[in-house]
């Protein structure tokens, strides 16, 4: 068993399960503290090839000419590709009709067409019989560039004259194209009452702007991708993802092929957030293997991660707030402009989705803009969207409740949102925990107790996440002796092998020793949909439910004939299969396992579900900070993160989320950022100068999982694994206003910052 | 014409003897020549920990250091540290204090917190995360893993 | 990486002989932390390293009451700080050696190596510029020393001529009532390169109330790291005060003649300057009192 560090860390518990909610060793451990887990980069095969990918060194640039002639003169160089490779370079506007575009930007991500849109921009591959010769190759390619002026800010790319990344680009605004090009994707408003009369009503309104900078999900293991495409023409993917599913359709998607011939298999991930969903090296390394006739692996370098994978947007925010002298809110608003780096997409809508979504206001008004500028292209990053747009909300909240001489939690549960709370964009929330979340940090100790001597500052945040739902499959086979194998094609980043086959085991009345979980190949199992999104503990858990009932009700059609009685005579409880009338005839699940070969052989029950129901996250961290006033250097003393589970299933891999949810918080808080020079190139790209958080910048993390109970879920299970990063920039600002006397406005809050803005100097 | 370099040197108390060119770097002869995979490449600049092995008797970062300056050494590995009896306490204590999420840190956590444990039995949550700095973790926020070294120490005494 | 050879002298001449007939395309490497890095970037290039481990004069880590300390220049940061002499003596010299990197990387990683690497922002030179050290380089035409503040030239380049290494690093004796410190500004606890650093070192009369003589060097703000003569010149004969130590550090502060980068910018370092010598200039004075 796992053992429990804090007791009491669990409140508002209303059920007890006998295998849901207890602490079990996850099944995957044991290779995983051995080293024998094999992630994406540890595989090997028969006659492997090493790739490596030749980047743009420019922001934006025009492809002249690319001459790779002298690599592939190199020896031991097997194949060299290039956007000629890819079936889009042959496929013309008409063909494609309305998929032109989407195939356009997809294809030219993979590899690039006749622009280079960001440094790191792949322009072509090489593979080579070990991985230095292949970057010597890399290395003879030449390639003419035209250089352009590059966009590098949200704000200047949505000017008139600002350099267009894409003369094909148009603006959909509200339901509108625009005519002429333009660098703004998307321009959206959501809106609900009259904020014009609900902030003339308001004693206190308060607006700021905001900016945040582009960060990276800092996931340790980098990008990986191998492939093979046989002779045959079946072409197979071993990868590092967060969905099989996913890698499999883009891959045939942008190489033109069937997803009949196209079979991935996921290999054990090391860190995702959100940023292992798009397939970067996977269809070059098909292409590198179709031209070598062998199997190719491809695996990203540090700097080719930061530069070339997916970070989460940079953001230009202004945020107000009205509220009465009591602190109610009478109006709220919100305008984000994000940027979505070189191709549409950046997650703004689910930036203001999220941006009140703790609050019940009558009156908001919610605008927000995608924007393409030349850097990577964003890529989803935990509860993509709100994080920033908290950031913004919470501090202004702050602000106002400061401004009132109101508590900072009893302005929130005075506004909060609770069940029958209409969103701004419309749906009605339903049974939902922000009140108790908000409780349980008004009682905690953290809150009562003193902060202690020092620069000192305490901050309160609250955080919302929609959380999703999607399809997942899963089959369940009853092995003769009593094991149940369950297979899924949801990846386990995070102990979902344990919460799955804790759900399985719970409802078939076995113990959790007796599920065998297996996560299998997109050939293997049906659709299913990312492990992300916070859905996989409650749709996959669905999934494996329904086929647990499935599994129960052909075990008691198998106890009926071996009983030769109809089968409304038998019964299914905690395990055991029972004659109604003859106590007598009782088998328990294993007992009954034992006779299956005998009597019509294996049971295998299977379901593929999307479920409605999804309760939604919130979460609510304090904060203790102390900044040195000299240097501008704030520490976190203490950290509480509270955060509702509706019920976990597995506490120690809830309390995983939401104390990894909080230091990725704390990185973006204090340190971590995208550095570019005016031509857009990255000076940081190293976790050198990308500083995330070391085990020496923290203290310990504590927890309370609460359980409001989601209705929509059989065992009340909400998605934890995003909320808990929502809350924690907003939570040490508002503490570093009292530790160091300012109100920060941007992301991150440096000790450079903090210095200028105690000082008053710099922006 | 440029040549490999015979290396002869000890890994987890065994004799292995492997060719490789000057320029691949420990971490790659461990796992892509000797065909070791438990040693993880995170940054390949020395800045996460993830390559992390005992080497000489230090815990050294293996992509820092060249194949060919292994000739005559020993090392401690990840695949070193479990017997045919069992875990090792610090990996089992790994998984009772569910210190792992993703686990692609775990192997170079677990032989740095060995290293700290055979040298310091008696640590306290300061050295531990002192010890532990070059290691990143990018998932479990660190508590869990300072718990689990703690615990460890304790089965260790 | 590009191609290298790799050789394992085992003399001093045997080394000497092999940097000189390569010249640039040579390469000496002690504990890599740097080299590797620098040779997988393209920042350097060479066609052959020479690890200079197997030299012993290099592994030479040895104190005494006449010669002070010899610090070999392959010696890592980890021996440093377990040594006894160095830990009596020397504390100044430990706070660099056990904040370079971690632990991992001070398993590998020498003082030798960082002086060489010449980086401005060198955690090692402004500790032991301000402990006197003296570095003792061979060659093709023999052996010379030179003082530590006169061994950086410009970001990653030193006196090192053709065919030479640094053998070892000499630190005299420590005087009486004497202490040094060193401290930098990183924005983490640990890993991170030096935005700002100082080292200091005081020299007090028997009382402890007033200064003989001090030295303050500094990293992170000039092409090379810096020796801040007249900051420690300002202290010489002073009564121990926060007035002098307020003057010190601004002599230091205007010595400092840093650039903006991504890691701190102009008026951040120059004020962390300041920060930095007066925090070891009072640690130091209180490690010279025996505290």
């Amino acid at each position: 068993m796992v053992s429990n560090p804090a007791e009491a860390n669990i409140v508002l518990s209303e059920v007890e399960f006998d295998v849901v909610g207890k602490r079990p060793i996850r099944p995957d451990g044991v290779d995983k503290v051995t080293g024998r887990a094999q992630y994406g980069a540890d595989i090997n095969l028969a006659g492997l090839l090493h790739g490596k990918v030749l980047r743009s060194p420019h922001a934006h640039a025009r492809i002249k000419s690319i001459d790779t002639s002298k690599a592939e003169a190199h020896p031991g160089v097997r194949a060299v590709v290039t956007a000629k490779d890819l079936p889009f370079s042959s496929l013309s506007k008409d063909e494609l009709g309305s998929d032109y575009m989407r195939l356009k930007f997809a294809s030219n991500h993979v590899l690039a067409g006749d622009k280079v849109l960001f440094k790191g921009h792949p322009l072509a591959a090489v593979s080579a019989n070990n991985p230095h010769v292949a970057e010597e190759a890399i290395n003879l390619i030449s390639v003419e560039y035209e250089l352009l002026p590059p966009v590098l800010d949200v704000l200047d790319a949505m000017k008139d004259d600002a350099p267009l990344l894409h003369d094909d680009l148009h603006t959909a605004s509200l339901g509108e194209t625009s005519e002429k090009p333009s660098n703004v994707a998307a321009h959206l408003i959501y809106e609900t009452g009259d904020t014009e009369k609900g902030f003339a009503a308001a004693d206190v309104v308060v607006e700021r702007e905001f900016r945040t900078a582009a960060v990276h999900q800092g996931y340790i293991e980098p990008h990986n991708g191998t492939a093979f495409w046989n002779v045959d023409g079946q072409l197979s993917v071993w990868t590092s993802t967060q969905g099989a599913f996913a890698v499999r359709s883009s891959v045939s998607d942008v190489l033109r092929l069937p997803v009949s011939k196209v079979k991935v298999t996921p290999m054990e991930i090391g860190g995702g957030f959100g940023g292992k969903i798009t397939a970067y090296l996977d269809a070059i390394a098909a292409l590198l293997s179709k031209k070598s006739g062998a199997p190719v692996k491809l695996v990203m370098s540090r700097t080719d991660v930061f530069e070339a994978s997916g970070p989460a947007p940079a953001t230009w925010m202004k945020v107000k707030v009205g509220a009465t002298k009591d602190g109610k809110f009478t109006a709220v608003q919100a305008n984000l402009a994000f940027e979505a780096g070189a191709y549409p997409g950046s997650p703004v809508m689910q930036g203001m989705l999220c941006a009140f979504g703790c609050y019940d206001v009558a009156n908001g008004f919610l605008e927000g803009y995608d924007v393409v500028v030349n850097k990577p292209k964003t890529a989803a990053y935990r509860a993509p969207g709100s994080p920033q747009a908290t950031f913004a909300v919470e501090s202004v909240v702050d602000e106002v409740a400061d401004q009132l001489g109101i508590d900072p939690i009893e302005i929130r549960l005075l506004n909060a949102a609770k069940e029958g709370t209409r969103r701004i964009e419309g749906p009605i929330a339903n049974r939902i925990g922000l009140v108790e979340c908000l409780e349980a940090a008004r009682n905690h100790p953290h809150y009562k107790s003193s902060m202690g001597s020092g620069n000192r500052g305490r901050g309160v945040a609250c955080g919302y996440w929609m959380n999703r739902s999607f399809p997942s499959s899963v089959s369940m086979t009853v092995n003769y002796d009593g094991i149940v194998s369950l297979i899924m094609g949801s990846v386990d980043i995070g102990g979902t092998r344990a919460s799955i086959a804790q759900q399985a085991a719970e409802t078939l009345g076995i113990a959790y020793e007796e599920i065998k979980p297996t996560v299998v190949d997109t050939d293997s199992i049906g659709y299913t949909f990312i492990t992300g999104g916070s859905r996989t503990c409650f749709a996959t858990g669905w999934a494996a439910i329904e086929a647990a009932e499935e599994v129960k009700s052909l075990m008691v059609a198998r106890a009926a004939r071996i009983w030769d009685t109809p089968e409304d005579n038998v019964e299914y409880a905690s395990g055991v299969i029972q004659h109604k009338s003859d106590p007598e005839l009782r088998m328990t699940f294993k007992e009954l396992s034992r006779q299956l070969a005998t009597t019509g052989g294996a049971i295998t029950g299977s379901s593929n579900v999307e479920p409605t129901g999804e309760g939604n996250g919130y979460a609510v961290h304090l904060v203790d900070v102390e900044t040195d006033l000299e240097t501008g250097k704030t520490s976190i003393v203490r950290f509480t993160a509270i955060q509702d589970a509706g019920k976990a299933v597995h506490p120690s891999y809830v309390e995983g989320q939401m104390q990894g949810g909080a230091v990725q918080g704390i990185g973006w808080a204090l340190n971590e950022e995208y550095f570019f020079n005016d031509k857009g190139q990255m000076m940081n790209s190293s976790f050198l100068d990308y500083r995330m958080p070391t085990s020496l910048d923290l203290p310990m993390i504590d927890t309370v999982i609460v359980e409001v109970a989601n209705p929509g879920h059989p065992y009340g299970v909400r998605g934890v694994g995003e909320a808990a990063i929502v809350p924690p920039m907003a939570a040490i600002a508002n503490a570093i206003k009292g530790s160091a006397g300012v109100r920060m406005n941007s992301l991150p809050m440096t000790p450079g910052k903090v210095l200028d803005a105690i000082s008053g100097e710099g922006k | 014409m440029p040549g490999v370099t015979h290396v002869q040197t000890t890994i987890n108390g065994e004799e292995v003897n492997f060719l490789c060119e000057p320029r691949q770097s420990l971490l790659e002869c461990l796992r892509d020549v000797v065909g070791m995979t438990g040693t993880k490449e995170g940054c390949n600049d020395g800045n996460c920990g993830a390559c992390t092995i005992i080497f000489d008797g230090r815990i050294v970062d293996s992509c820092l250091v060249l194949g060919v300056e292994a000739q005559g050494k020993d090392m401690t590995t990840i695949e070193g540290l479990a017997t045919p009896e069992g875990l090792h306490p610090l990996q089992q204590s790994f998984l009772e204090q569910a210190a792992l999420q993703c686990g692609i840190c775990t192997p170079g956590f677990i032989v740095a917190a060995k290293a700290l444990l055979d040298a310091e039995p008696d640590v306290d949550e300061a050295r531990v995360r002192h010890w532990l700095a070059g290691n990143l973790c990018r998932c479990t926020g660190y508590d869990k893993i300072v718990r689990a070294v703690l615990d460890a120490s304790q089965k260790m005494k | 990486m590009e191609w290298i050879d790799f050789a394992t002298p085992k003399t001093i001449s045997e080394a000497v002989e092999m940097l000189a007939s390569k010249g640039d395309r040579a390469r000496a490497m002690a504990g890599g932390t740097d080299v590797l890095v620098q040779l997988r970037g393209g920042r350097r290039s060479a066609d052959l390293v020479v690890d200079v481990k197997g030299i012993p004069e290099l592994n030479v880590l040895s104190y005494s009451a006449q010669d002070g300390l010899t610090l070999g220049a392959a010696v890592p940061c980890f021996r440093i700080y377990q040594h006894k002499a160095v830990i009596d003596n020397y504390p100044g010299l430990i706070d660099s050696a056990s904040l370079i990197g971690g632990i991992q990387i001070q398993g590998r990683a020498s003082i030798g190596g960082n002086l060489c690497n010449a980086s401005p922002s060198g955690d090692s030179i402004p500790a032991i510029i301000a402990l006197s050290a003296v570095a003792n380089i061979a060659g093709p035409k023999g052996t010379r020393q030179v003082p530590a503040e006169d061994f950086c030239t410009g970001p990653g380049r030193s006196v090192l001529e053709n065919g030479e290494i640094l053998v070892s690093i000499t630190i005299p004796v420590p005087l009486a009532h004497s202490g040094a410190n060193y401290l930098r500004f990183i924005p983490r606890n640990e890993m991170d390169i030096a935005v700002a650093g100082v080292g200091s070192s005081v020299v007090l009369d028997a009382s402890g109330q007033n200064i003989v003589s001090a030295r303050i060097a500094l990293a992170s703000v000039a092409p090379t790291p810096v020796f801040s003569k007249a900051a420690g010149d300002s202290l010489a004969g002073k009564a121990v005060s926060d007035a002098a130590i307020q003057e010190a550090s601004e002599k230091a502060m205007a010595d400092a003649k840093p650039i903006d980068d991504m890691r701190g910018t102009v008026r951040q370092r120059v004020h962390l300057v300041g920060v930095l010598t007066r925090r070891t200039l009072n640690n130091a004075i209180q490690r010279a009192r025996g505290g």
